[in-house]
């Protein structure tokens, strides 16, 4: 059963006659983005459809807030209308899922959901200042606000941040915002192997000349050359400078090109999306570690998991990662592999039974399953919003 | 002044104190375990210090390993616990109570590990704020979050409170910067939350281990993003007849699309005050002062500089003084930086933290001036203005009670003020004991009540610093 409530109270009304009855309970805002996590095997859906609009904009203190199912679209054209937007890149999984519909800025904030631009100006979560959510209970929760400096009591809003609706109903979240840059260009290096790509990406991170995002695409990825890429946004004046600056700190490894304008808009939306692993079978995993250890945790799957393909973003912190979906889709191989680097694997895509079977994201220690469990049961005591969706049982 | 309830030692507690040091004593070095009462007088209080409670003990373990024996035993004894840094806490969230073990990281001091490939330090939680900037700036590198307190203030407290400081604006506070720590929970068992990488699988544990005041385990190691240097900095100093102008130009400057590594404030008490400690060549002619800082090469600093300076130009600024030199450079921010001491020397005072909508800047710097001459008290006015995080210090004489109560019920207005505009108690500084009571001004009881749950996953019996954050009535558990 499909409930598509219109007001908070009514969603309030709605979560509690769910959690009266114990009913699995799916969460659903644009649709464009359910295969992430384990599949759910919910009776009821509750809908955010009909909870939309932007509830507070100002510009010169930098935070906007809307109803969680607000389509991100409004937000980001709304900002764009003032000059600014969203710090974090918000991937879109429509092209890696082929999915329709539109991301609602709920789901933004129950997924966690950034991109490129997470390694330098942080993650959804980071952004994040304010939420409204349903609990368990059917109580209407608060946590943090409208400001982006408070650290008054526990921040429930970081908890709900990535909890893919498994802690209750976002109605409405509140988000910091930035200006846009004045202008935008990439620099692409052409050639280099891996290796060499994330030293050149670490060299570029670790200048004062502020890559605000940091890819490396192998030969084969959507190109046939090999392509390093950095990107810099700023004020005209300083792409100037901090372009001729980078390419010269960084001459060892060949000239770069320089691109700006909507070859350079497409291109990262490429690396933002994985659109390059868009429309295939393969399974596709999400791969994060300490940025240095990159190429040498992509070396040792490659030894063990056959045709896997990848490309590096966040200075070669993070790997997308595309695998046959054979067996486990390379689970136990590249979480093996992963173990001597540290970091996390999560598996975006699969089939469900894939994802059925396999821990989608990367198994907790017993301490902090534990925890885990506890923090569900704090705020879900029936355990009806998306039960499995995380983890089994919880 | 005695406004702030603690709760009642337990008797039982008391009654074993011996067999408690004892326990206590079999589980970590001999001088790790502070026993007498002159040597436990240091750990009475924080930079709270108009409260004060004898600890039972205090306990410096050296190890992860030392301070999960003593939490564990701490825990199976049902012992309250209450986690120090380096007692730097304005809002009380290190004072112990008379039954209360208190367990300081201030001996796990050392720097662990320093990557710039991946640009993160490793470190223990005792190792100070300034401490791991100090360990990478030959390098060219620092650790964004400075609270003024940054000389001595642990990286462990930081973490516990989420604290914040100038530079925030744009990069951030203490929970933007931490990779990942190791946690000591309270049945002794250690865990790992995040690591050298970016968002951890599973709930976002060290977004909510950030900020809880030592209230579910104690974080005895961190993994920090360490950030390049800019090429430069360079403050300026922009005097404005009075804080509406001040307000305006704030406003402006970032609707013109330019964020500044910091924009402080100062009113013409706060002027006086800080110049007359650190001569800093602060304007004396002006209502309101802006310290704006830009960074950059010289020629991105002029050129943003030049947009800064026409915005205040607009809003009438009197004088604009541009820094010329790192001595200028380190004297402005030190000024600014010790406003707190400085304050200090001319009068007791008690420091406020709330954060508004920064367009309420105007209204609330009125209504808080009319709040305070209400009481007969003056206020001293320096905060964050990019963020409205204030800061306003109420001046009073600690010796004359009724002043005190005075001082303490002004500040309550103040914060209630800021709720009230749509802002928050507290930006930086943490609840603890302070503003504890003040928690349902801003939160019903649905909201602090989802929030006692999470804790209670942790620590059941309250037993982890348990007079803070939440009010004493009304508390529940697992």
């Amino acid at each position: 059963m499909l409930h598509t409530p219109t007001t908070e109270a009514q969603a309030c009304a709605v979560v509690a006659s769910i959690v009266e009855a114990r009913v699995p309970l799916a969460i659903r805002g644009g649709g464009t983005r359910s295969g992430l996590g384990r599949p759910d095997n919910a009776v009821s859906t509750i809908s955010s459809a009909e909870l939309t609009g932007i509830t507070l904009y100002e510009p010169s203190e930098m935070v906007i807030g809307a109803k969680a199912g607000t389509p991100l679209k409004l937000i980001e054209d709304t900002l764009a209308s003032r000059g600014q937007m969203l710090p974090f890149e918000p991937m879109d999984h429509r092209a890696l899922f082929g999915t329709e519909g539109e991301p609602t800025i709920g789901a933004i904030a129950a997924g966690n959901i950034s991109g490129p631009r997470r390694i330098n100006a942080g993650a959804a979560r980071d952004s994040l200042i304010g939420i409204k959510l349903i609990n368990g209970r059917g109580e209407l929760v608060k946590s943090g606000g409208r400001v982006m400096k408070n650290v008054t009591g526990l921040d429930l809003v970081k908890l709900v941040s990535g909890s893919f609706g498994t802690l209750g109903f976002l109605t409405e979240v509140t988000f910091r915002v930035l200006p846009r840059p004045e202008r935008v260009v990439t620099l692409i290096w052409e050639d280099l192997a891996d290796e060499a790509a994330v030293a050149l990406l670490s060299g570029a991170l670790g200048s004062p000349f502020e890559p605000m995002a940091a890819a490396h695409l192998p030969a084969g990825i959507g190109a046939e050359q090999a392509r390093t890429l950095l990107r810099l946004e700023n004020f005209s004046a300083s792409i100037s400078y901090r372009a001729a600056e980078l390419a010269r700190l960084l001459k060892g490894y060949g000239r770069p090109e320089l691109i700006e304008g909507r070859a350079s808009d497409v291109l990262w939306r490429e690396v933002r999306d994985a659109a390059f692993f868009a429309g295939t079978q393969e399974a596709v995993w999400r791969l994060s570690l300490a940025p240095g250890n990159g190429p040498k945790a992509t070396g040792a799957i490659a030894r063990s998991v056959p045709r896997a393909r990848w490309f590096y973003d966040w200075g070669g912190g993070l790997v997308w990662l595309a695998v046959p979906t054979e067996g486990d889709a390379g689970a136990t191989a590249i979480r093996a592999a992963l173990k001597p680097f540290g970091g996390h694997a999560t598996l975006v895509r699969a089939p469900d039974a894939v994802r059925t079977a396999v821990p989608v994201f990367e198994p907790l220690s017993e301490p902090l399953m534990r925890v885990t469990v506890g923090i569900k049961k704090s705020f879900d005591p029936e355990g009806v919003f998306e039960p499995g969706r995380m983890y089994a049982g919880v | 002044m005695s406004a702030i309830a603690f709760p009642a030692p337990d008797a039982g507690i008391l009654a074993r104190r011996d067999s408690i040091l004892a326990g206590l004593s079999r589980l970590v070095a001999p001088d790790a375990l502070i026993t007498s009462e002159d040597e436990r007088r240091p750990y009475e209080t924080d930079a709270l210090t108009a409260y004060r409670r004898m600890p039972l003990a205090v306990v410096l373990p050296s190890t992860t390993q030392e301070v999960a024996a003593v939490l564990r035993y701490c825990s199976e004894a049902g012992v309250p616990v209450v986690p120090r840094g380096a007692g730097t806490s304005l809002a009380g969230g290190a004072i112990p109570q008379e039954d209360a073990v208190v367990i300081g990281v201030s001996k796990m001091n050392r720097i662990l590990e320093i990557d710039y490939a991946s640009r993160i330090a490793k470190v223990q939680a005792g190792v100070t704020n300034l401490a791991v900037s100090g360990a990478v700036s030959a390098d060219g590198f620092f650790y964004a979050p400075d609270p003024s307190s940054q000389l001595a203030c642990s990286i462990g407290g930081n973490i516990g409170m989420n604290s914040g400081g100038a530079h925030c604006l744009k990069y951030g506070v203490t929970t933007n910067n931490v990779l990942g720590v190791t946690l000591v929970m309270l049945d002794g068992s250690v865990v790992e939350i995040g690591g050298s990488h970016l968002d951890s699988p599973g709930y976002d544990l060290l977004g909510l281990i950030n900020g809880s005041e030592g209230q579910l385990g104690i974080v005895t190691e961190a993994t920090v993003r360490i950030l390049r240097q800019a090429e430069g900095a360079r403050p300026v100093l922009f005097g404005f007849p009075t804080s509406v102008e001040a307000g305006a130009a704030v406003a402006a400057i970032i609707g013109a699309g330019i964020i500044p590594v910091a924009m402080e404030f100062m009113d013409k008490p706060a002027i006086e005050i800080c110049e007359a400690f650190a001569h800093a060549g602060y304007p004396m002619d002006c209502g309101a002062l802006l310290i704006i800082e830009v960074e950059g090469s010289e020629a991105e600093m002029d050129a943003q500089l030049a947009r800064i300076v026409a915005i205040a130009r607009e809003h009438g600024v009197g004088t604009v003084k541009e820094s010329k030199s790192a001595m200028e450079t380190a004297a402005i921010w030190k000024g600014r930086k010790s406003a707190f001491g400085a304050t200090g020397r001319i009068a007791d005072y008690i420091c406020m933290d709330g954060t508004i909508p920064t367009g309420q800047l105007p209204y609330v710097l009125e209504r808080m001036d009319a709040i305070v001459k209400g009481y007969g008290l003056r206020v001293a006015n320096v905060f964050h203005a990019g963020d409205g995080n204030l800061h306003p210090l109420i001046l009073y004489n600690c010796n004359d009670p009724v002043e005190a109560q005075k001082a303490e019920d002004a500040g309550n207005d103040i914060l209630k003020l800021c709720v009230e505009v749509g802002g928050c108690l507290t930006g930086e500084h943490g609840v603890g004991i302070e503003k504890r009571d003040l928690m349902t001004f801003q939160f019903n009881e649905a909201d602090l009540h989802q929030q006692q749950r999470v804790r209670a996953v942790f620590d059941p019996r309250w037993l982890m610093n348990p007079a803070k954050v939440f009010p004493l009535e009304g508390r529940i558990a697992a």
